[in-house]
């Protein structure tokens, strides 16, 4: 399944049994948000004149950023068959902390994000890989725990620290380069090396075998505990650092910012075609599920007579209806008896 | 265990026993029993331990106001942790249950012209639809409970927020405001309605054929379609119970803060609710339910969440606390979940 899923073709070849029908599944589940997305915006280009400018563009890339961050480390997790219900949070608590930190100093204001929500990934980690805990209810903890962490430190959430317009850090969150915002490059990067790092690594490769079967990962001498510490450690970095970004963009430490943002990671990630199971998922497919949410999202704010809190339905809507035809393709999958 | 079989009362009773003439080196046996023994029974010690604290040493607890009080705030969560326990007893979750609160309280005030009954039946409706869309998706469908719910999560939301325009509207009509303020023998109707259903569901679990499907579905799936249980119909009936109940929890939630407000109604329940379940000792692997634990557990948060308040300690200190709590709650049900996911 593990290796089917990333590299259907060179299976094919081995095995010499996929059908037809099966190859469109698999391709189905691994591309079928980017055509949806092509579709969508399409679709959006030919309807309102204004879909399809430079403009609203950047608006949608520099809006989909701080999301596809997080969404990246839930990947990850979500690949090797856990859940990170914490990132709401801890996005929120590290941009909280930029805000906090940057009295000390920029660098204090990039790092003391970084060090506390590596910290909470970390915990998440050890509970999960070491402790044994299900990964669901340990996140859970930390959800509240974060969230009481950023009360602490802003008198109860009465608080809302705002950083210097001229500092290098609310730059890194505002300026541009080459017309799009210095979140989005930083976003690029980080979903190449997110690539790279599931395809063509030790650590990619362990993270999707044990995703696929942890049992079987520890008998063939993977490292299982410490791969799912490390991926739990870089989801809370790379939500503490979306939050940073976020608050550096809005030039302040919002406390309120996060609620419900696991939920979209989780929904950016699975349309992107990785099974909530573990064992298969691609980067990109993530980075286009993002998109999609996003551009729904632009879309309804274009209809503009529709009230913004359809997003939330079609959002839902379509989370159901994904998961609903994954579920069809991996059952046709199986009755090709292959497992 | 202790409400469901026979074995698990007495290997409880058993580990009661022989923790009484314990010799000086302590086998590991000995110290997964005992280990079984806070869990079965942690949760009902650390009410007590709370309750002698806070009759001895916290001012204004011990008034029958205050205890009316501290019912009333607990009866919504506990309402929806009584559906969340039937729903993690079949290995699912409910995700959706806060999103069903708030549809279930935009409904009211929109048909509550035609009157009371009405009003309410069209909500518990709504919550019993949410129900049957879970159920269709993980019963039918086959997909992850964690993630059938979490559409509706999402969707059912913005549901609310479109049936109710986004806005907060104050509940004028007196039958409903008096089910919210109005006692009983000087109890609560809340906290009345939720100390039958926490009976009935008791009972549902523990009498009925239905209780035991669910119970064996849980606990294995795949070997109760081989015995020939309606896995289907068990699951697509635990998830309509657990809308239903999330609807009932929404009307009384509405009814009590006089306004119908669905941005906020139920937020975050679906959090309270699993922990309740979880720290009164039902296991997230399902195959075992414990309604009285989740009673208790829903009881014991409310208990920590008030003994903080009364000595003035904030809010981010019971967020830590309540993590800390969930935290200790799953590692001690570790031994029988047998660890990982």
């Amino acid at each position: 399944m593990t290796a089917v899923a990333t590299q259907p073709e060179e299976q094919s070849v081995a095995s010499g049994r996929l059908t037809g029908r099966e190859r469109l599944a698999a391709l189905a589940q691994r591309r079928g948000s980017i055509v949806v997305l092509a579709l969508v915006v399409l679709i959006a280009s030919f309807s309102f004149d204004s879909f399809f400018t430079v403009g609203n563009a950047q608006n949608v890339a520099i809006q989909s950023s701080f999301l596809a961050i997080v969404a990246l480390g839930m990947t990850f997790v979500i690949i090797s068959g856990g859940i990170d219900l914490s990132v709401g949070s801890v996005y929120a608590l590290g941009g909280v902390l930029a805000a906090y930190g940057i009295q000390w100093g920029s660098l204090v204001g990039l790092l003391l994000p970084l060090v506390v929500c590596g910290a909470i990934g970390l915990l998440n980690g050890m509970l999960v890989a070491y402790g044994r805990l299900a990964p669901f209810i340990v996140t859970l903890a930390t959800l509240l725990g974060a969230r009481g962490l950023l009360l602490a430190i802003t008198d109860e959430g009465s608080t809302t620290r705002l950083m210097a317009r001229d500092d290098w850090l609310t730059r890194l969150g505002q300026g541009t380069f080459l017309g799009l915002g210095l979140p989005v490059w930083i976003t690029l990067v980080l979903f190449a090396i997110g690539v790279l790092v599931l395809q063509r690594t030790r650590f990619g490769h362990a993270t999707l075998a044990i995703g696929g079967s942890r049992e079987a990962a520890t008998l063939m001498g993977l490292p299982a505990a410490r791969n799912t510490m490390i991926v739990y450690l870089t989801s809370g970095l790379l939500a503490g650092l979306a939050g940073a970004l976020a608050a550096a963009y809005s030039a302040s430490g919002v406390t309120i910012v996060g609620e419900g943002l696991e939920l979209d990671a989780i929904a950016a990630v699975v349309i992107g075609g990785t099974l909530l199971t573990g064992g298969a998922g691609t980067v990109g497919g993530t980075l286009a599920g993002v998109l999609l949410l996003r551009v729904i999202q632009n879309v309804i704010n274009q209809i503009g007579t529709l009230s913004s809190y359809y997003q939330s339905v079609v959002s839902g809507a379509f989370l159901a209806v994904v998961v609903a035809v994954q579920a069809y393709l991996s059952r046709a999958y199986l009755r090709g008896g292959r497992r | 265990m202790k409400e469901r079989s026979p074995s698990g009362l007495t290997s409880a009773e058993a580990a009661r026993g022989r923790s009484g003439r314990r010799e000086d080196g302590e086998s590991a046996t000995e110290r997964s029993e005992r280990s079984t023994l806070l869990r079965d029974n942690g949760v009902y010690a650390a009410i007590v331990v709370l309750l002698v604290y806070n009759f001895g040493f916290t001012e204004n607890f011990a008034t029958l106001a205050n205890l009316n009080t501290q019912l009333v705030q607990v009866a919504p969560v506990l309402i929806v942790a009584l559906g969340m326990a039937l729903v993690i007893g079949t290995e699912g979750v409910d995700l959706s249950v806060g999103s069903v609160m708030a549809i279930a309280a935009a409904i009211l005030p929109l048909y509550l012209g035609y009157g009371l009954v009405p009003a309410i039946g069209l909500a518990l409706v709504a919550g019993l639809l949410c129900g049957a869309v879970n159920g269709t998706l993980v019963a039918v469908v086959g997909i992850q409970p964690i993630v059938a719910t979490l559409a509706l999560l999402v969707g059912g939301r913005g549901l609310a927020l479109v049936l109710a325009d986004g806005q907060l509207k104050d509940i004028r009509n007196q039958e409903l405001l008096d089910l919210g303020a109005g006692k009983a023998l000087g109890i609560p109707y809340v906290v009345l309605i939720a100390a039958v259903l926490a009976v009935l569901v008791f009972l549902l679990v523990r009498y009925t054929t239905f209780g035991r499907q669910l119970v064996a579905v849980g606990g294995n799936r795949s070997a109760s379609a081989l015995a020939g249980l309606p896995v289907r119909r068990v699951l697509m009936t635990t998830y309509l119970l657990s809308g239903v109940l999330a609807a009932i929890a929404g009307v009384v939630a509405t009814a009590r803060l006089t306004a119908s407000d669905p941005s906020a109604i139920g937020n975050l329940f679906e959090l309270s609710a699993i922990t309740a379940v979880v720290v009164g000792g039902t296991p997230l692997s399902g195959g075992r339910v414990r309604i009285l634990g989740t009673v208790a557990g829903a009881l014991l948060m409310q208990l920590i969440t008030a003994t903080l308040i009364k000595h003035n300690l904030p809010d981010s200190t019971a967020q830590i606390v309540q993590a800390a709590i969930i935290v200790l709650a799953v590692y001690l049900q570790r031994s029988r979940s047998g660890g990982g996911s």
